[in-house]
């Protein structure tokens, strides 16, 4: 493979791990204002719509960048995904647009409850539905044939809700400085990631049965690496979180997705889509992968000293409200 | 072959989603720049209404870019889902454009995030200085996705051998041959919008009399909203002039649609409106020998028809050329009610209320020039996804299930296009509040 090639594929890759993320962050903050229960109900919900209001149109552009990343430089494969995948894909997108609409409409329409109280159902059911159908389309994707129905698949799109609700309960763990709050938030986070753990290892034992060429590459020498230290490291959340550790947790659950991803998409590669496309077959013509990168590169000069000022500005520790 | 209703029901909903999107992205790009005037006036003269001006915009702003970011997140599937053979072949020539444009959006989302919620973490310029690279990367977002259009217009940057797409230039597709002219105009159609829209919203107000107490904002409003409009329209007409000879010389098919002009002829006229049949227009307000003059400056000048065009390869002429009159004549009424007003507003005239209700209409009118632009480009390219590259039905997904896609899609524009409507309107009227008023109204008090 040449070298403009493995960039490319590396910056893909790295375009969906932000995705997940920091979109799953979003999506999983969603998860649990539509979980939020007990005497801080309407607490635990300021917190989501706080943490969430200033970022989550940056954090959703980079769905943005992974579709035009596709498209640009894996073309056949695009294709090919967009119609196989069209009704996991299709739903999915509803479940995004939903709620994007229905989060800043629930914040806008605060004088009228009913309609507040509607949208913000809509918009917690979407935060679902959304990183649900996302999981299901790259657990079917694994599958060689796009069985989106599979239970192989669909185990994938349990995880992924998984994954999201863990990642916004450690991180809502900064966004307050009420003890009560955060204790909410810290059994959340707790709870969450035994789950990501359990529920992991669902999808690997289905795909035992299943997929059993997807589960060999899986348990390879690279990939049982990053799945191995990928379950140490959500030990290592559980602790940190335990501990109030929570900038360090915030680390510990970054450095988690990326093991996840890492084995995952190092399990299939040189395979982009097993049994249809690698990544040199599918791969666009130099020249579109090199003007891709150069494009890249000039748009982080500005993007990361933008993003650095976002998060400075509204996610420093909490302050006193 | 796909079969035609599969075809139908794609072009259906791409064309709905478009549709409803440019009508929120064209007041992406104009409404920061009105939202960057009016804070900057509060900023300089300190008057309380330029501050509620600033606000009321920032609003709608807030609203309106967050139905805008995911209506084009649909459209960004839906190119893929519904076109998967175009973006096989035209991924690798148009990835450029849309690439750069993510990182537009990026800098757009980013900045909107620390202007909305950045009322009391910035000083008031650091605030006011927020909203600059969202005016600026909304124009450009608009740009770079036009290069697109004007690359389906006139595909270049490649060559075609044995079924493929070789010797591949991005950076040559990336500037196809209209690409300055479209992005111009498509730029200046989003300050039109922008300009008519709220001064629209700002002359209803006053002639309802439903803003008795904030008249002076409105009055405000009105101004600096039909400021933008007066310079945009008189550029407007000049860029679709310089089109449409474009189109004359470069795209003879689309420019015979657009006009009607079924026979190649010397001292063609121009023909507005009219009945159009299969092979002439019955009916039609003819301008004799005015289409030579405007293509050539010379009234005898032959101008290419439809005969000249292969049967197949015909754009859907009635729906061009209705499509190209109601944007012509919609642009006209704008540009008559903007020099009237200009010539009031020089005069120091009080504005009469036939003037405002003329404005008013002008809100929704610039929309329609605006949704008629794009379906001449879209029906004037026809039979074409990209001219002469590939055809429409052959760009088509073969995925099944699209029309129960296409009803759920339409469904969703429905309810965010009425719920939208309804928090404007709230909007409008309750200037006072919102979701997060408390601390923004912390800040206006110490103001
Ligand atoms: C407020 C909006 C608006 C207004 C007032 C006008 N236009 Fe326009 N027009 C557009 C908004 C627009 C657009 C939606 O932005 C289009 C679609 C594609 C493009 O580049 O701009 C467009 C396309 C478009 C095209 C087809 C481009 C192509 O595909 O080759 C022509 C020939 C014109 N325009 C000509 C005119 C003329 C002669 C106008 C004045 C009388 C005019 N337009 C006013
Ligand atoms: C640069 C941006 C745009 C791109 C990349 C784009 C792309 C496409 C594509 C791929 C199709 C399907 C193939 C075809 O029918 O030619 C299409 C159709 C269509 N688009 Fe566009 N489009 C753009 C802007 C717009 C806008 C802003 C409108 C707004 C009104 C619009 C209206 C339509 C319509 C009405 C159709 C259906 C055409 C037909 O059925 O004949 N397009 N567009
Ligand atoms: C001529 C037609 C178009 C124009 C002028 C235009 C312009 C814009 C602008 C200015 C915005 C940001 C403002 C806002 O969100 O309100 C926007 C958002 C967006 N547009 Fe369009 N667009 C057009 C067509 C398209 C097409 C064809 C696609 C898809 C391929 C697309 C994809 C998007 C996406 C994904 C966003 C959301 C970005 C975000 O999350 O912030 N647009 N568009």
């Amino acid at each position: 493979m040449s070298t403009p090639l493995v960039v490319a594929a590396i910056v893909t890759l790295a375009g969906i791990a932000a995705y997940a993320l920091f979109g799953g962050a979003d999506f999983g903050g969603g998860v649990w204002d539509l979980l939020a229960t007990g005497p801080r109900q309407g607490l635990q919900r300021t917190t989501v719509s706080h943490a969430i209001g200033p970022v989550w149109e940056a954090n959703h552009v980079w769905l943005i960048f992974v579709i035009v990343a596709m498209f640009t430089c894996f073309p056949p494969a695009y294709a090919d995904l967009a119609t196989g995948l069209n009704a996991p894909l299709s739903i999915a997108l509803i479940g995004v647009v939903l709620r994007g609409a229905a989060f800043v409409f629930r914040n806008y329409a605060t004088d009228s409850p009913g309609l507040a109280q509607t949208w913000t159902v809509v918009f917690g059911a979407a935060s679902i539905i959304a990183p649900f159908f996302f999981g299901d389309a790259v657990g079917a994707v694994a599958t060689g044939n796009y069985a989106w129905l599979s239970p192989f698949a669909l185990s994938v799109g349990v995880f992924a809700v998984a994954l999201c609700s863990q990642a916004a309960a450690v991180f809502l763990l900064r966004e307050t400085n009420i003890p009560q709050l955060q204790a909410d938030f810290r059994r959340r986070a707790i709870r969450s990631t035994i789950a990501v753990w359990v529920l992991g290892l669902v999808p690997a034992l289905l795909a035992k049965t299943a997929e059993p060429s997807f589960f060999a590459a899986l348990t390879g020498s690279s990939a049982r690496i990053a799945i191995v230290v990928a379950m140490l490291l959500g030990i290592v959340v559980m602790l940190l979180v335990a501990r109030g550790h929570d900038m360090l947790a915030r680390v510990a659950v970054g450095a988690e997705f990326l093991a996840v991803l890492i084995g995952w998409f190092g399990a299939q590669a040189p395979n982009l889509v097993p049994g249809h496309w690698t990544l040199a077959s599918a791969a666009s013509p130099a020249s579109t992968l090199t003007a891709f990168l150069i494009a890249v590169a000039g748009g982080m000069v500005l993007l990361i000293p933008s993003l650095i000022l976002l998060f400075m500005v509204f996610k420093g520790p909490a302050r006193a409200t | 072959m796909p079969s035609m209703d599969h075809v139908i029901a794609a072009r259906t909903q791409m064309g709905t989603s478009l549709a409803f999107h440019i009508v929120f992205a064209a007041l992406g790009v104009g409404l920061p720049l009105l939202v960057f005037i009016a804070e900057g006036l509060w900023l300089r003269t300190k008057r309380q209404a330029y501050y509620d001006l600033a606000r009321t915009w920032a609003k709608g702003m807030a609203i309106l870019f967050a139905v805008g970011a995911v209506s084009g997140t649909i459209l960004s599937f839906e190119l893929g889902l519904l076109w998967p053979q175009f973006m096989k072949y035209a991924g690798p020539l148009i990835g450029l454009p849309f690439s750069l444009e993510g990182f537009a959006f990026f800098i757009e989302a980013i900045f909107i995030g620390l202007y909305l919620y950045g009322w009391d973490r910035l000083t008031p310029v650091q605030h006011w200085l927020t909203a600059l690279p969202i005016a600026v990367s909304g124009a450009i977002s608009a740009g770079f996705v036009t290069l697109v259009n004007a690359w389906m217009n006139m595909p270049t940057g490649f060559r075609f051998a044995n079924g493929q797409v070789v010797d591949v230039h991005p950076v040559v597709a990336m500037f196809a041959k209209p690409w300055l002219v479209e992005v111009l105009h498509t730029t200046i159609a989003a300050y039109v919008v922008t300009g008519f829209g709220a001064a629209a919203v700002c002359a209803f107000a006053l002639l309802r009399r439903s803003a008795e107490d904030r008249r002076e904002h409105v009055l405000a409003g009105l101004k600096i909203a039909m400021i933008v409009a007066v310079i945009a329209v008189p550029l407007q007409w000049i860029v679709g002039d310089v089109i449409a000879r474009f189109d004359s010389d470069n795209e003879p098919a689309k420019f015979a649609s657009m006009e009607a002009l079924f026979h190649t002829q010397r001292g063609a006229p121009i023909t507005i409106g009219g009945l159009v049949g299969s092979d002439e227009v019955r009916y039609a307000i003819e301008i004799p020998k005015g289409l030579s003059l405007l293509v050539a400056f010379n009234p005898n000048k032959e101008v290419s028809g439809l005969d000249r065009v292969a049967a197949d390869d015909r754009p859907p002429v009635a729906l061009t050329h209705y499509s190209f009159d109601a944007m012509v004549g919609t642009a006209s009424l704008l540009l008559l009610v903007a020099a009237v007003w200009a010539f009031f507003e020089l005069r120091k005239r009080t504005m009469t209320n036939w003037l405002l209700a003329g404005v008013a209409l002008c809100g929704p009118l610039s929309v329609v020039a605006l949704e008629a632009g794009w379906c001449v480009t879209e029906f004037g390219r026809q039979p074409w996804v990209a001219r002469g590259l590939l055809r429409t039905t052959d760009a088509v997904t073969m995925a099944p299930g699209l029309d129960i896609f296409f009803y759920v899609f339409s469904f969703v524009y429905v309810i965010l296009a009425a719920m939208c409507w309804w928090l404007l309107r709230r909007v409008g009227t309750h200037a006072h509040d919102n979701g997060h008023s408390s601390e923004h109204d912390a800040f206006a008090r110490a103001s």
